[in-house]
Parts: structure tokens; C-alpha cells; sequence
């Protein structure tokens, strides 16, 4: 038996759905609000049956409209690759400091696309992060935390 | 409202406003022209910037971004054949036939100047249609509110989701989900913040919208192995022939863009249908009205087939700012984005934004119409230029627009949380795009999460808890009966499709 991928991320939202109910449930209220007309808990309870409702439906409802994916099409491998890349930078962003996680972000993202023209990379890296952390921080007055201009004295 | 216009005309015609006009017009027609990247990404890549500038000057910004973007996507749709926005699609039928013809330019300029009438006779019913309908809108209550917002989101759900009504209205359930994260308005009660400090404050609307548009459409292209400028560079942008119309040409824009005006006004104006249902009936329109030998050309190249979607498309951008303005509900997603960049800047629109922010009101008025004569006379010329963007390739496009992304959520918190939660979302967001569950009602419901249940709050209370408000106002009756109309149609379509 196929099931389709849409009902398979209908059955997730579901349970999502489920669990949202569950802990719209344990919202603390106060006392004095419990039996309320309406407290912090009321509308999120609504959405959670909601959520239960629609997902439900989508199940049991007969698809008018199937969305056909060709899985063997995909690049998963430069996708991952990418968000791995994506989730490197956010470690890096505070204590490395915003030009050099910045560039090396950029450096590895078009080299990971297969981008092999050198010297687009680099302007389109180092010198272009420069500007626009002149533009941010000496025209826009945004203040930008960079440990590494810091410490070779780029940066105040 | 004289004395309106006038402060509207000073804000927008200061030397500051003017130069984000431009800009605005400038950066969208870029972002607009590069097929997938739609206003809706264009506007919230701005957000973090507009976040440095007064509320009018940032929103002004805006709706530069916004025109400029929906011009930027004609431009593709009659080059290469692909539409940046869904909204440009008609203009596609005719624009391109008319490309391979010889004749770019030629449609570039019958596009810049529908555009140019249908965004000015659309700001001028603007100009007309706002104040009165804020002074009616004052009658409105909280369960008149709380239907029309319901009412906001089932119709942008029908109409944005082409065929896919329940994974549109799954995706309402969780735009609102997310805006329940964080502390009660009311009471201060925090809600699903499993104890982490960095929940308390809710989920940032700039996060999500950056995940689900900007940074979601980058990893889809890359995902599906899309490459959009590959068509862009087999093509001669520096050849794209004459931007003079003959008279005949004129003559048959003349026709028809008064009635595609205002078409696109009221189609822009109903909540959720917005510019590509307004194009696509004003093709159908024009096809309608016009004589047999003129029909016959529709699909190959008609200056009316062209002339009709482009105005309005732009009309129905003038027109979905009426609700946004008056009611302070938006109709579509992309309002819905300035909506939520409206209430970062601590302003709330509705009926009394006339009276209380008056610059705000008029001036967004007045630099709609000084977009539209900026996009005229400074983008038509330099289309060829601006065309070789369509070139830049996606290993160079992709990278910055994720740089971008994660730019703009780190200038605003200046933490990793928010950068990691910013890449989960964007990677459940693709892999829902993927199967067709459609990121608008998403965004609509985000933004409008707070305010519905804050009129929900309020209508129980004064009904003490029950549900009899829904039809104690022959207003509010009016509002279900047509959400109602629309939910029966959505089914009555499912089934008739299956049978």
C-alpha cells in the first residue's frame, strides 16, 4: 500500500496537533482565571483541536489533487550540505565574529554549489563582507560584535 | 484630508523618502526579477534595515520594494518565460510571445506604462477609498473583527492554495500555533516556552518570514536542482529592440486599461485574492471585450493580452493596502508582512491610523504614485542593464541570499538560538513547499495570531463565554455566512473534481 507524502505529513501534524493540545492543557493559570470566559489557555486549546480537525480530514478525505514529487531528482546532497554549513556559521557568528564566520560562510557555500571562478569567490567574500559591515557599522550605526577584528585591532 | 495630503506630500517628498523610494523601487525590481523570489522575499530582506529608520520612512521602503518587485517580475515573465510572482503569470501569455517576436522592448514598455496607469488610477481610488471606508470601519466591533480576520485567512487559504484548501488551512492552524509561543498578552503567562528565556518574548515575525520565503526558496532551488537564470543566459538581453508605441498600440492600451483598473482595485481590495486572480480575470475580460480579429492574437503576442494583466496586477497592489489601512487586517500575504513590520515599528493600522499617524497613512499613499513614475522613468530605460541580473548564477545568487537571511535575524537578536530555530524552519518549510503546502496563509495567520485572539478574548467576555456573538450583529452574520459561502464552494470544488 502507498500512502502519499502529503498524508504522511498530515498524520506528523497531527500528532504535533495532539501534543499541542496536550500542552495547551498544562498552561498554569491563575486561580481566579481558571473558570474564566476566557484565559491564556482558551484560544491555544481551540487551535489544537483545530489542528486535529484539518489534519484529520486530509487523512480521511480522498486526495483531489496529489502533489507528485520525483524523489530521485532531488540534491540532497548539496541541500544538507548547505544547512550543515548554515548551522556551522551560527556557531561561529559570536565567538569568531561576524567578517570572518561571514566570508568563510560564503567562500564554502559556492565552492559546495560548484562555483570554481576564483576571483568572483573572493570579492564576493572578503571584500564584499567589508563593505557591507561599512555599510551596517560606519554609515547604519549598527553595532556588529567582532572578536577577530578586535583582536588584530581592525576594531575598537 | 487636504491637510492630510499635504503632510503625506511633504513626508514622502523629503530628500530621505524620495532616495528610499528609489532604492526600494531599485532593490525590488532586482529581487522581483529573479524567478521564485517574489515581493513577499523582496520585503522581508528589508525588514532588518527598515528597522533603523522612522516608521514612515520604513514603510515607504516598503511599498517601493513592493512595486518594484511586481514590475521585476513582468520583466521575466516577457524575457524568459518565467514569472518571478505567481501575479506576472498572464502577462507571461502575451509578454513573451511578443520577446520572441523581436519585440521586448516594445513589451517592457507596454508593460512599465500599464502598470504606470493601473498604479495610478488604483492610488487615486485609494486616495478616495481610504479615509471613507476608516470612518465606516470605526462601526466595526471585536466579533466583527474576530470573523473578518477568519475570514482574511479562509479566503487567502481558497485562493492562494490552488486546489490544496486543507493543507492551506493546516498551515493557518500552524502560522497560529507559532504566534501562541511566548507570554500572554493579558496575563503574562508563558506558553510554550518549555522553560527556555530565549521563548518568552514569542517566535520574532521577521525570523519566520525570513525561514519560510527567503531562506526556504533558496535551499527549494537548490533542493530541486532548479537552476532559474539557466534560460537568462542563452538569451541576448542587449537585444531587446524599440521601447516606442505606434499609435495603434496606444489607441488599444487606452481601452483597456481603465476597466482592468478597476477590476484589479476590487479584486486587490476582497481579502486573499490579490494580484494573480485579478490578472488572470482581466485577461479573460479583455479577451471578452475585445473585437474578433484581436482575439484571435491573444496568447501571440496582443498588446490588450499584455496591456490588461499588468494594470491589474498593479491596481490590486494599490487596492490590497485598503483593508491593511482602513482595518488594519491585511488581505494578502505580502500585506500581511508589512502588517507585521508595521506592528515592529509599535504602529497599529486600523480605522484610527487616519487620525493618529497621518504622515504614516498618506505619506505610504503618496510614495505609491511617486513609485510608479520612479519605476517609469528610471527602470524602463535601464531595463537592459538591469536585465543581466537574470544572469547571475545561482552558485553566486543562492550563498548570499542565505547570508542575507541569517543577517538579517542576527542584526535583530544577536544570538545563535534564534539563528538555529530560523534554519529549522526554513528546512520544514521546503520540505513543505515540496508537497504543495503553501506558505502565505502561514504567514497571515502568524501575523495576525495576537490580534484574533485578542477580539476573541474580547467577544467572549462581554457575551460571558458564549458563542452567541457570532450572530448577534447582522454584520458579524453577514462576515460567517461568507466564510461560510467559501468553505461550501472549496468542498463543493473538491468533490465535483473527484466525481
Amino acid at each position: 500500500m502507498n500512502i502519499s507524502p502529503s498524508k504522511i505529513i498530515s498524520l506528523l501534524f497531527f500528532i504535533f496537533s495532539g501534543f499541542y493540545l496536550y500542552t495547551a492543557h498544562q498552561i498554569q493559570v491563575f486561580a481566579f482565571d481558571e473558570d474564566a470566559a476566557f484565559n491564556a489557555k482558551t484560544f491555544p486549546i481551540y487551535l489544537g483541536y483545530a489542528g486535529l480537525l484539518f489534519s484529520a480530514l486530509y487523512m480521511i478525505l480522498p486526495e483531489t489533487k496529489p502533489s507528485n514529487v520525483d524523489l530521485k531528482i532531488l540534491d540532497y546532497k548539496k541541500t544538507i550540505t548547505l544547512v550543515i554549513l548554515m548551522i556551522l556559521y551560527g556557531l561561529t557568528i559570536l565567538r569568531v565574529g561576524y567578517f570572518l564566520s561571514t566570508s568563510i560562510f560564503l567562500v564554502l557555500s559556492y565552492i559546495v554549489l560548484g562555483e570554481r571562478k576564483w576571483i568572483w569567490i573572493f570579492i564576493l567574500s572578503f571584500p564584499f563582507v567589508a563593505l557591507f559591515m561599512y555599510l551596517l557599522h560606519g554609515l547604519l550605526n549598527i553595532y556588529l560584535r567582532d572578536p577577530f577584528l578586535q583582536l588584530i585591532g581592525i576594531m575598537g | 484630508m487636504i491637510e492630510g495630503i499635504l503632510i503625506g506630500l511633504e513626508t514622502a517628498f523629503s530628500f530621505k523618502n524620495l532616495m528610499m523610494v528609489m532604492i526600494g523601487c531599485f532593490a525590488g525590481t532586482i529581487i522581483g526579477m529573479l524567478p521564485g523570489l517574489g515581493p513577499m522575499t523582496a520585503i522581508a530582506l528589508m525588514i532588518p534595515i527598515t528597522y533603523g529608520f522612522e516608521p514612515s520612512t520604513g514603510l515607504i521602503l516598503m511599498a517601493g520594494v513592493y512595486y518594484g518587485a511586481v514590475f521585476g517580475g513582468s520583466t521575466s515573465s516577457i524575457l524568459i518565460n518565467a514569472p518571478g510572482i505567481p501575479g506576472t503569470v498572464a502577462t507571461s501569455f502575451d509578454g513573451y510571445p511578443m520577446a520572441q517576436q523581436g519585440k521586448a522592448g516594445k513589451a517592457l514598455a507596454i508593460a512599465a506604462y500599464s502598470s504606470f496607469a493601473g498604479g495610478t488610477i488604483a492610488a487615486i481610488f485609494l486616495l478616495i477609498a481610504a479615509p471613507s471606508l476608516s470612518k465606516v470601519s470605526l462601526a466595526f466591533r471585536s466579533p466583527d473583527y474576530f470573523g473578518l480576520m477568519i475570514l482574511g485567512l479562509t479566503a487567502v487559504s481558497a485562493f492562494s492554495a490552488k486546489g490544496h484548501f486543507l493543507k492551506a488551512m493546516m498551515m493557518v492552524v500552524l502560522g497560529l500555533m507559532l504566534a501562541s509561543v511566548g507570554q500572554d498578552t493579558l496575563s503574562d503567562i508563558p506558553r510554550f516556552t518549555f522553560q527556555n528565556m530565549n521563548l518568552s518574548d514569542g517566535i520574532s515575525f521577521v525570523l519566520v518570514v525570513m525561514a519560510t520565503f527567503a531562506m526556504s526558496e533558496a535551499l527549494t532551488i537548490i533542493f530541486k536542482a532548479n537552476d532559474p537564470t539557466r534560460i537568462a543566459k542563452q538569451i541576448s538581453l542587449s537585444q531587446l529592440g524599440s521601447i516606442k508605441l505606434d499609435k495603434d498600440e496606444t489607441k488599444k492600451m487606452i481601452t483597456t486599461i481603465p476597466r482592468s483598473s478597476v477590476l484589479g482595485f476590487i479584486i486587490g481590495v476582497l481579502p486573499g485574492a490579490g494580484s494573480t486572480i485579478a490578472s488572470f480575470l482581466a485577461y479573460g475580460m479583455e479577451r471578452n471585450f475585445v473585437k474578433d480579429d484581436e482575439k484571435q492574437k491573444f496568447g501571440k503576442g496582443s498588446v490588450n493580452g499584455l496591456a490588461a494583466p499588468e494594470t491589474a496586477n498593479n491596481a490590486a497592489c494599490s487596492g490590497s493596502f485598503v483593508p491593511l489601512l482602513t482595518l488594519g487586517i491585511p488581505g494578502s500575504g505580502t500585506t500581511a508582512v508589512m502588517l507585521g513590520a508595521l506592528l515592529g515599528f509599535g504602529i497599529q493600522p486600523g480605522p484610527r491610523l487616519y487620525q493618529t499617524n497621518p504622515e504614516i497613512f498618506w505619506s505610504v499613499i503618496m510614495s505609491m504614485y511617486i513609485g510608479m513614475v520612479i519605476l517609469l522613468i528610471l527602470n524602463l530605460p535601464l531595463i537592459p542593464y538591469i536585465a543581466r541580473v537574470l544572469a547571475t548564477p545561482r552558485t553566486f545568487l543562492i550563498p548570499l541570499i542565505l547570508f542575507f537571511s541569517v543577517t538579517g535575524i542576527y542584526l535583530m537578536s544577536f544570538n545563535n538560538f534564534d539563528i538555529y530555530m530560523m534554519i529549522g524552519i526554513a528546512v520544514v518549510a521546503t520540505i513543505l513547499r515540496l508537497y504543495d503546502f503553501p506558505m502565505p496563509p502561514l504567514i497571515l495567520a502568524f501575523v495576525l495570531g495576537g490580534l484574533m485572539e485578542e477580539n476573541l478574548r474580547r467577544s467572549l467576555l462581554i457575551s460571558d463565554g458564549s458563542w452567541n456573538f457570532l450572530w448577534d450583529r447582522p454584520l458579524t452574520v453577514i462576515i460567517m455566512m461568507i466564510i461560510l459561502a467559501i468553505v461550501s464552494w472549496q468542498i463543493f470544488k473538491s468533490f465535483g473534481r473527484k466525481n
